[in-house]
């Protein structure tokens, strides 16, 4: 080409600048008195941990504003540790920037790749040895040493069966069945209609048979909430409908969504909301997602009250509570 | 000689006789680093790691990893005569029984939240200089894969204490499992070793927190530390820096003086945040149980992406065949993160395979040098910062008075439309800064100064900048860095097509200035 674009070329490396403290012997010293200044106040700061470790009260709270009540000791053994540290790294800082040496050097870089010949001596040197192991030759001894190894790693997988029983019927059932009386969680008495106000919500497990010790996995399925509506306010089919008993209502508390417990109920919009991902069930319409990724509504527990006017459960849940899982059939919602 | 001095002369002596390390340590010493405040991020990641070591250590001498049920009796009085699993009960005697206890707790809480906070600054540091390219791509795949394992040994580690807002964690963790097609309720029984919570599940992720992934922590930082060893630090582009050479402070004793030092300092800001400002109060929420939750439960920083994307995920589940799929988890728990993750990890690859440029790369780009990774990172900032606040849009809500619905719908579209228009936007504002790198080099600085020209026109005095800021803007483009772009030609197939297209779009480039066009300018002036 003729007319050759001329770029701007490197200057190179600019000339180094000297620090005060190189030329000047007195802010030398100084830049020294500040480095031992900063280990001492390090050391003053252990101190103050150990003397707060030893002599202060592990039960005194002061109050702060912004950090709130707060325990000194385990205050004070942490600023003397921040101290204890932050100075030995400001000083070591310090030091390095005012008093070594800053003139930056320059190293040189080579490349990775390594020399041809050297490759090639691989290449052949890995052939050849290949060659006398004789893989390529022994094709039985290439396959049966490919199962050999495809399965040896099947054995920790099998091994691991033990982790756990099989799921068998859990996810698909409950401790409630017809007649399982409803009790408070967690005093555990059973309840009567008039016990519940309208609007009022109350949370409740089956009642199990004496002996039977609540677990937390049965309440992670059994939980229930009651709500007390006015029935004017249910907006449900009659089969529904039959399921409640003079506006009271009962729901899984355990959310379709991600299991966690629907436990927000707003009073005037009949709304229940799991404050996990904000899914919204409409209690008025059997729990009915109105907001949210949950999928499905909450299911329904249907209720009567029995010979001695507890209220009791009419028959278990209609469908599986909580999230949802591979064997699940949600045909019938 | 000095009696210290001797002593180390001959436990060197005995050293290097037995290994020969002298040669070794001898070269070493003169080891050159870089030094930019942006190099200190890994360094952040490396220290945290080694703070959240000691601080865990200290914690697992007191910390019972049992979900057995017991009645506590400690120095915290509101919860006293509660029952409670053993876990939640020593993570309360660790808080209030234990002198310094708390403290700790703290202090590996918040270097925790230090060290994703600096995995991911990091990995953007990397991301918008380039310093991915070739010969470094194996340190990108193991900084996604210590980001990856960061992230599951955080919410393990906030699993452990078995309080109220982490049962509800482990509890969503379990709706997961449950979700996978086919197998999802087997394997929630195999790791739960039966019904949701069981007793084996803290126990286990007790193993894994402690053991198994600081393991892994330790191996992938050794190796990365060791390539970055070995392949000498990327530097800066600037006045005596080539692809050829590392411009830096030696390693003794300057880089041991600060790295050391800085290792320091970041300790003294953890134990200072750990000291005066409480994290995950466990007291308060409770013990777990199923059937309660606290209000606002939220993730720590680093799951609440993931948790925004759970919650605005759409109502979808597959009912088919007597069988349920829940595309309301699968999609926004897995999938899409694990496209996420999969795209983040071959990223060096792909861009290498759009450019054809297979050479090293040594300098770091100017992030306006690279106007369309500078934009695909600012679209995926983006995209998190979306997701992330959909994982606080009830705390949204009631501090700036939204509503969850608003939110919700807004980050639904937001998620979509949001990143190409930061895309855009940011391409736009890379070529505009190459732009104005261009016009300083030719025109020089503005410096305010207004003087009369003969005719009486005003015109700003314009002060040329030195020739060390003129290389800065200009090297990027020297001769021997300018790849042709692809042609489109019809005998590509898709795939080859596709390549071509997005090579064109990454070659737009504003050019930079040259000498010759700064002479004609010159000439013109006259
Ligand atoms: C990158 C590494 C690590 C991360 C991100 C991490 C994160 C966490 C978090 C967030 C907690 C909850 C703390 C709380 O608020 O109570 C925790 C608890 C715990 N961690 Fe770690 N950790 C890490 C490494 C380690 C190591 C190496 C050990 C031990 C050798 C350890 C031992 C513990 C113990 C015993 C607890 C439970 C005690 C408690 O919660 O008070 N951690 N971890
Ligand atoms: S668990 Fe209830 S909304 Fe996700």
């Amino acid at each position: 080409m003729s007319n050759q674009i001329e770029r701007f070329e490197d200057p190179g490396l600019p000339e180094h600048i000297h620090r005060n403290a190189d030329a000047d012997p007195l802010a030398e010293k100084r830049a020294e008195k500040q480095v031992a200044i900063l280990f001492l106040l390090s050391a003053l700061g252990t101190v103050l941990t150990i003397a707060s470790y030893i002599f202060m009260k592990s039960d005194q709270y002061v109050y702060f504003p912004v950090m709130g009540s707060t325990n000194v000791q385990q205050l004070f053994i942490g600023l003397g540790l921040t101290l204890a540290t932050l100075c030995i790294g400001l000083g070591a800082i310090q030091w390095a920037k005012k008093l070594m040496p800053d003139q930056e050097v320059i190293a040189e870089r080579h490349e990775f790749r390594s020399e041809e010949v050297d490759r090639e001596e691989l290449v052949a040197t890995f052939h050849d040895r290949a060659g006398q192991a004789g893989i390529g030759r022994r094709p039985l001894i290439k396959r049966t040493l490919g199962l050999a190894v495809g399965l040896v790693g099947l054995s920790p997988l099998v091994l691991l069966r033990d982790t756990g029983p099989l799921p068998g019927k859990f996810f698909e059932t409950t401790n409630w069945a017809a007649g399982t009386r409803l009790v408070l969680d967690p005093a555990g008495t059973p309840i009567k209609p008039e016990d519940l106000e309208v609007g009022a919500v109350a949370q409740v497990l089956p009642e199990l048979p004496a002996g039977t010790p609540r677990t937390l996995e049965n309440i992670g399925k059994d939980a229930v909430l009651l709500i007390r509506l006015r029935p004017e306010d249910f907006n449900l089919d009659p089969e529904r409908l039959s399921w409640t008993y003079q506006g009271i209502i009962a729901f899984s508390k355990i959310c379709t969504h991600m299991g966690c417990a629907v436990a927000l109920y707003e009073q005037q919009t009949h709304h229940l909301l799991c404050p996990c991902h904000q899914s919204t069930f409409d209690v008025t319409r059997a729990a009915k997602v109105i907001f949210g990724p949950a999928a499905r509504p909450l299911p329904q527990l249907a209720l009567m009250v029995n010979a001695d006017g507890y209220l009791t459960a009419k028959q278990p849940f209609s469908v599986p509570v909580g999230p949802s899982f591979w064997e699940r059939n949600s045909a019938n919602g | 000689m000095k009696k210290s001095q001797k002593i180390g002369g001959s436990v060197a002596n005995y050293v290097d006789e037995r290994t020969g390390a002298a040669k070794w340590v001898k070269k070493n010493l003169n080891k050159v680093f870089p030094d930019h405040w942006s190099f200190m991020l890994g360094e952040i990641c490396l220290y945290s790691f080694i703070i959240l070591l000691l601080s865990g250590t200290f914690l697992t001498f007191w910390f019972d990893p049992s979900q057995r049920d017991v009645v506590y009796n400690g120095a915290y009085a509101p919860l006293s005569g509660v029952s409670m699993s053993a876990a939640y009960a020593s993570t309360l005697h660790i808080s209030f029984d234990v002198r310094g206890g708390l403290l700790m707790r703290q202090i590996h809480h918040w270097a925790a939240l230090i060290f994703m906070v600096a995995i991911v600054v990091h990995l953007f540091r990397v991301f918008f200089t380039g310093a991915f390219r070739k010969p470094r791509e194996f340190n990108w795949l193991i900084g996604i894969g210590l980001l990856t394992f960061g992230i599951v040994e955080g919410f393990l580690g906030y699993s452990l204490p078995d309080d109220l807002l982490s049962g509800t964690g482990i509890r969503i963790a379990e709706a997961i499992l449950q979700a996978i097609p086919v197998v999802g309720s087997y394997l929630a029984f195999f790791a739960f070793g039966g019904p949701f919570p069981g007793t084996a599940f803290i126990p286990r992720i007790y193993m894994v927190h402690i053991l198994l992934l600081p393991g892994l922590f330790l191996a992938l930082i050794t190796i990365h530390l060791m390539l970055v060893w070995y392949q000498k630090h990327t530097q800066y582009p600037g006045p005596g820096r080539t692809e050829k050479n590392v411009v830096g402070y030696p390693l003794m004793p300057v880089y041991m003086a600060k790295a050391g030092g800085f290792f320091f300092i970041v300790f003294g800001v953890t134990a200072f945040l750990g000291a005066v400002a409480s994290i995950n109060p466990i007291w308060l929420y409770g013990p777990y149980t199923p059937g309660q939750i606290s209000a606002g439960s939220q993730p720590d920083w680093y799951m609440g992406w993931l948790d925004g994307l759970v919650r605005m995920s759409p109502p979808l589940e597959t009912h088919a065949f007597g069988h349920t799929i829940s595309w309301n988890i699968l999609l926004p728990g897995l999938i899409l993160p694990g496209i996420l993750f999969t795209g983040m990890a071959l990223y060096p690859f792909i861009e290498s395979w759009i450019s054809g440029d297979k050479r090293e790369h040594h300098l770091l780009d100017r992030p306006r040098n690279a106007p369309n990774r500078t934009a695909l990172g600012a679209m995926s900032i983006a995209f998190m910062i979306i997701s992330l606040a959909n994982g606080g849009n009830d705390v949204i809500a009631t501090h700036f008075h939204l509503t969850i619905n608003g939110i919700m719908w807004f980050t639904r579209f937001g998620l979509f439309i949001v990143p190409p228009i930061v895309f855009l936007i940011t391409k736009r504002i890379c070529l505009s800064l190459q732009r104005a790198d261009r016009d300083l080099v030719l025109h020089g600085r503005e410096t305010g100064r207004l003087v009369m020209m003969p005719n009486g026109e005003m015109i700003e005095v314009h002060e040329q900048i030195s020739d060390a800021k003129k290389w800065t803007l200009t090297q990027h483009q020297s001769a021997d860095a300018l790849p042709a772009p692809l042609p489109e030609s019809a005998k590509l197939g898709i795939k080859g097509k596709l390549r071509a297209r997005m090579n064109q779009a990454n070659a737009v480039q504003v050019p930079a200035a040259t000498v010759t066009e700064f002479k004609e300018l010159g000439e013109g002036h006259h």
